[in-house]
């Protein structure tokens, strides 16, 4: 687990001319218009998946949106590659998206993985943290050096930010979701007070003060 | 907008649990195995229900039909091969019907997310005659619960509620109601209900055949099979109909939002006078299922005048997906079975989103040629150990069901055989018998949960009839892969009360095997002289392997390892002991520290004394 050394620390990597609020009138107008917005999240097994997806899903219906999630739940989740999703709008049919408007990547090469599910106009937010899998010795084949240029040879739209970092410097590794959904939640138009609230109701008591703070961290990166 | 404040986001486990707890049930049994696993876990926080973890999916049917006949609600729940563990019970339970109301879940697992097949449980249904409903999403399984107890009571049946992993792990809103009580129904004596024997049953075989053409009328007026027209508009694919359950219903909304769909909530028995009332008119019906074409046949048979497609274009394996339904769409549209005009219309948005999608496909993908992540043991697994030796013996390792089949994947690359559970001790006895020169050489392993599950009574054969082999009991205390469930070896219930703590070893004692260790894994070189003394013996030996599943054990102050990199002469044996936490790069090989467990196995592996307590 190593940070790419090409950026300077707590500062994100994104191509010029990026608006959120472009991509927040987008969403919004899609949602009014009885669209489902989809979002995927990846990462590897342990990495706290299925309660990021959940602080999401519950404040899009706090927002009064029906949701729904999907989550990986079993062998996959030991250390395997795993994703959750979730999808809103007005009324929503499937739990499964087919291409994704969001994608958060909780690990680097996870983001590589589940490009190719990126809507052409979709959007991209990377953490800049590594976990080095066990097949990369066994088969001979390295961690990708050059992330950065394969997402930026497919999609202009795309961050990488240093959610890790922050969470570190909060003295708590384990909101590092958290600082990636404060930075989502830039672009997509759900109310700041369901957030706040989800994230009050679905993490640890001990925990909700740290969760907040490097939720707003998160939200400091683009606005 | 509806006001949303009183809903919740819940799993379709997590709402089957509050269907139970509205119905009023009064006890609920299950063996975990995902994806049914959360189902009791979700019971046991209602302190109005008496729930447990059993044995195995056999006992907790078999309990449950118990307090069924004392006059209780009881739930049942386990995953798809689960019931072929249960069904024993389960096809004479049938016969005998109930007293309390009784629904049995199946959680199938169509992909095999995490399992050994990806069998079609609907046909346990047909095979039985027992009625099966299958919800589409959490409210509706909160619901079908619900209404499968009333069956259950109003047909004296069990009844199957049939989920698939996306309704059992996906989560939507539900809206969640109070708990109706249900006194204990009075038991009274009746051995001709009760009691299967020949001359009873036949009585019994033929009430249930009375019980299924009722439940055919039932099913033909229920509202639980429900008629989605299109709500405006541009309506001319009424010549087309569309028959569909569970899941795929949600698919099949989102990509035919323009044409009439049949939701089947009962998918057994199904009525002929539902399907035919649908048919009429209609030049094509297009049936959605996954898996096997169970519902297209039985409508193929109805012969109805109407040309009936399904498995022509949807595969028989995996799970079906908004893409696979779109492409059908595509398909479907381009031939002559609607109009023209129409086909026009749609294709022109079809051609214009392909063609986007066919750009992004001429990309070479990102993907290609990155490393995988397939799921590995964790780092500091007491299992891991085990099967290191194992490798390096070079022994034929029969293998079973839970984390340690992961063992099968390099670098650890052990296991010969994983079939179902319980059923490596039995092979690794067939193949000695088959094959004297594998004496000495095989052994079989077994999980600790999964060894109480079904692995006792092949334990007993094999020393009825004179096995030589090893058999290896990995007890981690737990049963680990569904996520931490108790078992009688833990001496904890699902209720968090004390219990006896049954032991491996003294139920091997018992049965008479004379050959019995008990090592600590992660005393690998113990380990290793144990298991070869073992080899040695001519009557069966049992190893139980124990140590606390390292993820129970987080939290606790832990000391990790680090490589002297003067030490280190890059041999990479470090690395055949395939840990997450041991890494190479730029020729140097490290420790993670925020992924080390502080077992300090590796530490007896490295040859070179490189690995060090920091």
């Amino acid at each position: 687990m190593k940070n790419d050394n090409n950026v300077n620390s707590f500062k994100k990597i994104k191509p010029e001319g990026i608006k959120q609020e472009k991509y927040l009138e987008k969403w919004r107008k899609l949602l009014d218009s009885g669209g489902t917005m989809s979002i995927l999240f990846s990462g590897v097994g342990g990495q706290g998946i299925i309660l990021t997806t959940t602080v999401l899903a519950e404040a899009a219906l706090l927002d009064g949106l029906d949701v729904k999630v999907s989550e990986v739940h079993g062998m996959a989740q030991r250390g395997g590659s795993v994703v959750g999703s979730v999808r809103m709008g007005r009324k929503v049919y499937s739990p499964i998206l087919d291409s994704a408007d969001f994608i958060v990547s909780l690990e680097k090469l996870e983001a590589v993985r589940y490009i190719d599910k990126l809507d052409p106009e979709g959007f991209i937010i990377v953490n800049d943290f590594e976990v080095y899998p066990v097949s990369m010795y066994l088969d001979g084949i390295k961690y990708p050096e050059n992330i950065t240029s394969k997402l930026a040879g497919y999609t202009p739209n795309y961050m990488i930010i240093k959610a890790t970092e922050i969470a570190k410097s909060l003295n708590e590794i384990r909101v590092s979701n958290t600082v990636l959904l404060g930075s989502l939640s830039n672009f997509i138009p759900i109310k700041k007070e369901s957030w706040m609230k989800s994230i009050k109701d679905n993490v640890p008591k001990r925990a909700v003060e740290v969760n907040l703070k490097a939720f707003s961290e998160g939200k400091k990166i683009i606005s | 907008m509806e006001k949303t404040s009183h809903l919740k986001l819940l799993t379709g486990n997590e709402a089957i649990a509050r269907g139970a707890y509205e119905a009023g049930v009064r006890i609920a049994t299950a063996y975990p195995g995902t994806p049914s696993t959360e189902i009791l876990e979700n019971v046991s926080l209602y302190k109005e229900i008496y729930s447990q973890w059993s044995i195995n999916e056999k006992v907790a049917l078999e309990t449950a039909s118990g307090a069924s006949i004392a006059g209780a609600r009881t739930l049942v729940a386990m995953k798809h091969v689960g019931l072929n563990v249960a069904a024993d019970p389960f096809m004479t339970l049938a016969y005998t019907g109930i007293n309390g109301g009784m629904v049995i879940v199946s959680a199938d697992d169509p992909g095999m997310y995490s399992s050994q097949n990806e069998q079609d449980n609907r046909y346990y249904s047909r095979f039985s005659k027992v009625p099966m409903l299958e919800p589409s999403d959490s409210q509706e399984a909160k619901d079908f619960v619900i209404k499968a107890f009333d069956i259950s009571e109003r047909f004296d049946t069990p009844v199957l509620l049939r989920t698939t992993t996306r309704i059992s792990h996906s989560r939507s809103a539900v809206s969640p109601g109070k708990r109706a009580e249900h006194t204990i129904k009075e038991y009274e004596k009746n051995c001709q209900k009760y009691v299967m024997i020949p001359a009873f049953g036949r009585i019994r075989h033929k009430a249930l055949l009375k019980r299924w053409e009722e439940l055919i009328k039932f099913a033909g007026q229920s509202d639980l099979n429900y008629l989605y027209t299109p709500e405006t508009g541009k309506n001319k694919t009424c010549s087309i109909g569309i028959i569909t359950s569970g899941i795929n219903f949600q698919y099949a909304m989102e990509i035919f939002s323009d044409t009439p769909v049949l939701k089947l909530g009962i998918t057994n028995p199904l009525s002929y006078k539902t399907i035919k009332d649908f048919a009429d008119g209609k030049k094509l019906l297009i049936v959605i299922e996954e898996l096997e074409p169970f519902l297209q046949e039985q409508i193929q048979q109805m012969d109805l005048g109407v040309k009936i497609l399904g498995k022509e274009y949807f595969p028989r394996y995996g799970e079906l997906s908004l893409k696979i339904l779109d492409d059908f769409h595509g398909q479907l549209f381009g031939t002559d079975l609607i109009s023209r005009s129409y086909s026009k219309e749609f294709n022109a948005g079809a051609d214009a989103d392909k063609s986007t999608s066919d750009n992004q496909k001429k990309k070479k993908s990102p993907a290609d040629g990155i490393p995988t992540r397939p799921p590995v043991l964790c780092a500091g697994c007491p299992h891991r150990p085990v099967f290191y030796i194992l490798k390096k013996l070079r022994l034929k390792v029969m293998g079973d069901i839970g984390c340690y089949t992961l063992s099968v994947l390099p670098p650890l690359s052990s296991l010969d055989s994983c079939l179902c559970m319980g059923a490596g001790i039995g092979q690794a006895l067939g193949m000695e018998k088959a094959d004297p020169k594998v004496k000495g050489k095989i052994v079989s392993v077994i999980g600790d949960s999964t060894f109480f599950h079904s692995g006792v009574t092949p334990l007993i054969d094999s020393v009825y009839n004179k096995g030589s082999g090893v058999i290896i009991i990995l007890d981690n205390r737990i049963t680990a892969m569904t996520g931490h469930q108790v078992h009688p070896g833990v001496g904890k219930t699902l209720m968090g009360e004390d219990t006896t703590e049954v032991k491996a070893e003294e139920i091997a004692r018992g049965a008479g095997v004379k050959n019995i260790k008990v090592v600590d894994p992660y005393d690998i070189k113990l380990f290793k002289k144990v298991i070869r003394e073992q080899l040695k013996k001519d009557q069966l030996s049992v190893i139980v392997a124990r140590r606390k599943c390292v993820l129970l054990e987080k939290g606790k102050a832990r000391v990790t390892v680090y490589i002297d990199e003067k030490k280190c002469e890059k041999c990479g044996i470090c690395l055949k002991f395939g840990c997450p936490a041991i890494e190479y790069k730029d020729d140097r090989y490290s420790v993670n520290p925020l992924m080390c467990t502080g077992c300090e196995v590796c530490m007896d592996i490295c040859k070179k004394n490189a690995i060090k307590i920091k």
